[in-house]
């Protein structure tokens, strides 16, 4: 009856749908990009626009008129939507995407900063900071979730965290025995959850829920009853210091931003690191990726499944620990009810926006720092543009890298699944 | 097999290697008494190398606080091994892009790094083709040649006799007893079952008449969107059965989903009976007189934690006189279930035990009852007999040939070629989404092997081969 040939058959196998991922992305770059040459350009007073590298508007800039500018940094972002939409730059489309996404938020800012002036070091500094928890709980996201445990309660690890640092901090007058009194916050609802989710069993999403709730309750309830009465004597805890990098810290920009700040920024930068290189290259990260993608075979080569899991949960407990000390010692000086306000929630969107990988989800998180900076900024100078879509960036992100347009985004394929030998 | 390799906890008795009495807790004390297994399904991470696989749990590392990896030594010795025993594989391949057969060698590999005595291999040719499995039985000689000692569980007789050296044969649990490879598979498959059984099932010349299901230029996808049934064009009459032969995944499954309304047809058109019932809901086409046995009976067939008298009203649950579309009227449910429990042999401690308690032959078994109650014009199985003792498959086997004499349509899809090549009345192979050939059943095991392995050989409808023979580029690394 049929005698088709093999070549006939891989031929058929080859018929690639025109639709592909970097085609939909180079649409939505041509789009964006064309909505900021003609929308931004058209709302762009012929202004200069000046990027300050001092605090103030004096001094060396960046400058540019706002106009030009606008319209400039749109035609490139969507020349790069182009170059991916016909297809002739596949092989560039991290770079391009990445290309398409700076030069709309610059086509952007050359509307918004057009007559006015934007200092630069206050900016990034700000977003540094502002980026500071998510950084260390999306990599408190990391840990868990490479290992299969899916960690909603980064929130409550925050919040456990902020009130451990503020109580203990101000008990003991020192900020160092503050930070381990978050340390043991985030620590306590780390080891909450992998009770529920590693040893009972439970809907580990329906975990992370419940003692979301419990920290907020249990921490609310502390300050209302104890904080409160005497707030000189429990929440007034003394601000973590700032350490200046000598040599470092004297680059222009640069150098103000990162190597004069305080300790938690240092702790973040080398977490980063650490696990980035400690996932792919060591035997600890091999075996975490094993856990979390195929317990069983894990399991049968001798890797104690729970027992990583159990490990991994922890240590993500104290770095989101360390992550809610950033509330009370160096954000604010004191503890306030619900406080961390969905920091937690928007950490775990820069770890699905940056794909489970410790580097994408740094720099998904000093995105959203970003984006919440430049919403005070607009605020600040009383931009047309209400702040308050910067500040659904995160979650507006979330559902475009969900949906997956930045890429296939697959989460661990044993995420969320309990362990159950045998 | 699990308790010696440390996944399950024995009760009593003990484990005796090279004399010594061992405890073995965790796979781990397992590998450290020289006991390596390649489980059925593979224990292999997909998205890993294959070096990073192999080296899982015995990383070489260079020291630092979390074991700095030592990939290099790691790859040498996946390549040194597999050289060593001639497995080939690819050492920065990524698993999940290899075909079965090569992650299967790298399975082999991986056990044999940890320098393992004993190999237990469990239901390892159950994924591949005939071709693929010669080759595992070479590679098994050679491992037996250099000294290692095999384990080999299969329920294929052919494969015990061609590879065994003694034959252990077990049933529910207790050793029935031992015997050498030559014994016949009649006599082994007595011993497996507990009495004789009839291996070749009987069966008179087919009568075929109306063509019952037309299938033409039908494209389906499967869950990645990916072309997984590439134009299949079949016709089954009724009082015919109709077998699809081959390797798994090669779209059967999805082939069968979109003949029943399970699955979104993307072009082409199924119809029944001259009725088309392309994109009708599955309710439809199964009350049209489509019996259909799913593929993964735990899945699809049948609701584990239901009792065995639900199990077998789920497709009619709603119809007089088990129920009138608001209530159901459990006393005919049982009534009736009682009757065909003991019409198909089922063993079940009563009608209302949870099915899921139920061996997995006794479980087919009420899925086969369910799907023959209906007066049926097509009768769809998919791996009717997978995870089945013998003298389940005997019944089941029985039962199909026994609609078909009543004048039923029955397409079978199986990767059993045995099971293909007794039961069919037509073979048509298919290969990555298509139908390569129709053929004979008395067509030569090697010619439908080739076939399956996607090699043309100008095979036509009669099964006659000119003799030319292209080999398919396997997408294999070498």
């Amino acid at each position: 009856m049929s005698t088709a040939t093999v070549d006939d058959l891989t031929a058929v196998a080859e018929v690639r749908k025109f639709w592909t991922r970097d085609r939909k992305a180079g649409l939505v770059f041509t789009v964006l990009g064309v909505v900021a040459m003609g929308w931004f350009g058209a709302l762009a007073p012929a202004e200069t626009a000046r990027f300050t590298l001092s605090e103030d508007a004096s001094g060396a800039a960046l400058e540019i008129n706002g106009q030009l500018g606008a319209v400039l940094f749109g035609a490139i972002a969507a020349a790069a939507g182009v170059g991916l939409l016909t297809g002739a730059a596949r092989r560039w489309l991290g770079q391009l995407m990445g290309l398409g996404i700076v030069c709309f938020v610059l086509s952007f800012l050359c509307w918004q900063v057009a007559g006015k002036f934007m200092p630069l070091v206050d900016t990034a500094a700000g977003s540094l900071e502002l980026a500071l928890p998510l950084i260390l709980g999306a990599m408190a996201g990391v840990l868990c979730e490479r290992s299969g445990v899916v960690n909603v309660a980064i929130e409550g690890q925050f919040l456990m965290g902020a009130f451990g640092a503020a109580l203990v901090g101000t008990l003991a007058a020192n900020a160092w025995f503050g930070l381990l009194g978050a340390l043991v916050g985030g620590l306590i609802i780390a080891a909450l959850l992998a009770v529920l989710s590693i040893r009972y069993l439970v809907d580990q999403v329906v975990a992370g829920i419940v003692l979301n709730l419990l920290a907020l309750g249990l921490t609310g309830f502390l300050y209302e009853r104890l904080m409160q009465t005497d707030a000189a004597k429990y929440n007034e805890p003394p601000q973590l210091p700032t350490w200046r990098i000598p040599g470092l810290a004297e680059i222009p920009v640069l150098g103000p931003v990162v190597f004069d700040t305080n300790p938690l920024v240092y702790l973040a930068l080398a977490l980063v690191v650490i696990i980035h290189f400690g996932l792919s290259r060591t035997r600890w990260g091999l075996r975490t990726r094993a856990v979390g993608e195929h317990p069983t075979a894990a399991d049968t080569v001798g890797i104690r499944v729970l027992g990583t899991r159990w490990r991994n949960v922890l240590v993500a407990g104290l770095v989101a620990g360390a992550g809610g000390a950033y509330f009370t010692e160096v954000a604010t000086g004191s503890f306030n009810k619900n406080m961390t306000s969905g920091a937690g929630f928007i950490a775990l969107a820069a770890l699905i926006f940056g794909r489970w990988t410790p580097v994408g989800a740094f720099g998904a998180a000093l995105f959203f720092g970003f984006a919440n900076k430049l919403a005070t900024y607009l605020s600040a100078t009383g931009s047309s543009v209400p702040s308050q879509f910067l500040n659904m960036l995160p979650y507006v992100a979330t559902i475009i890298a969900v949906a997956g347009l930045v890429g296939r985004v697959r989460a661990p394929a044993a995420d969320g699944k309990p362990y159950v030998k045998g | 097999m699990n308790v010696l390799y440390g996944l399950l906890q024995p009760d009593e008795g003990e484990i005796i290697v090279d004399g010594v009495p061992v405890t073995i807790r965790s796979p781990r004390d397992a590998i450290n008494a020289g006991i390596g297994m390649v489980h059925q399904h593979f224990m292999l991470v997909p998205v890993f190398t294959v070096t990073d696989n192999v080296m899982l749990g015995h990383e070489p590392a260079r020291g630092g606080p979390l074991g700095w990896l030592d990939r290099r030594r790691a790859r040498r010795e996946v390549v040194e091994i597999s050289s060593r025993y001639g497995l080939r594989v690819e050492p920065d391949a990524v698993v999940e892009d290899l075909p079965v057969g090569v992650q299967q060698r790298v399975e082999i590999v991986k056990a044999l790094t940890r320098e393992v005595n004993l190999l237990i291999l469990d239901e390892p040719t159950a994924v591949l083709t005939p071709q693929e499995t010669d080759e595992l039985l070479n590679v098994m000689r050679t491992l037996k040649d250099s000294g290692k000692s095999i384990v080999f569980i299969t329920h294929k007789l052919k494969e015990v006799k061609a590879i065994a050296d003694r034959i252990t044969v077990i049933r529910r649990g207790r050793v029935v007893g031992t015997a050498p490879p030559d014994t016949s598979e009649e006599d082994l498959a007595a011993m497996m079952v507990g009495r004789s059984v009839i291996l070749q099932v009987e069966k008179g010349p087919s009568r075929p008449g109306e063509p019952v299901l037309q299938v033409a230029g039908l494209v389906v996808n499967d869950e990645r969107g990916q072309r997984a049934v590439a134009g299949v064009d079949l016709e089954v009459r009724a009082g015919e059965v109709l077998g699809i032969a081959g390797v798994q995944g090669n779209g059967q499954t999805e082939l069968v989903e979109a003949i029943m309304g399970l699955r979104p047809v993307v072009a082409g058109t199924v119809a029944l009976s001259g009725v088309p019932i392309t994109g009708r809901r599955t309710k439809d086409i199964l009350r049209a007189g489509v019996g259909y046995v799913p593929e993964d009976r735990s899945v699809d067939g049948l609701v584990k934690e239901f009792t065995v008298a639900e199990n077998l009203v789920l497709d009619i649950y709603d119809r007089p006189p088990y129920g009138n579309g608001l209530l159901l009227r459990p006393e005919s449910i049982v009534a009736s279930a009682k009757e065909r429990i003991g019409q198909f042999d089922v063993r079940t401690p009563s009608a209302e035990a949870a099915v899921g308690t139920l061996s997995g032959g006794n479980q087919q078994k009420v899925i086969v009852a369910r799907e023959m109650s209906r007066p049926l014009k097509l009768f769809v199985a998919a791996q009717p007999t997978r995870g089945v003792d013998v003298g389940s498959i005997e019944f089941i086997h029985n039962r199909v040939i026994h609609e078909r004499d009543a004048g039923t349509a029955v397409l079978l899809v199986s990767s059993e070629l045995d099971e293909v090549q007794s039961l069919a009345d037509r073979i048509a192979v298919m290969y990555r989404g298509k139908i390569l050939a129709v053929v004979p059943p008395d067509t030569p095991r090697e010619e439908i092997g080739l076939l399956m392995a996607g090699v043309t050989a100008g095979v036509d409808g009669r099964g006659t081969s000119d003799g030319k023979v292209e080999a398919a580029p396997e997408p294999e690394s070498a």
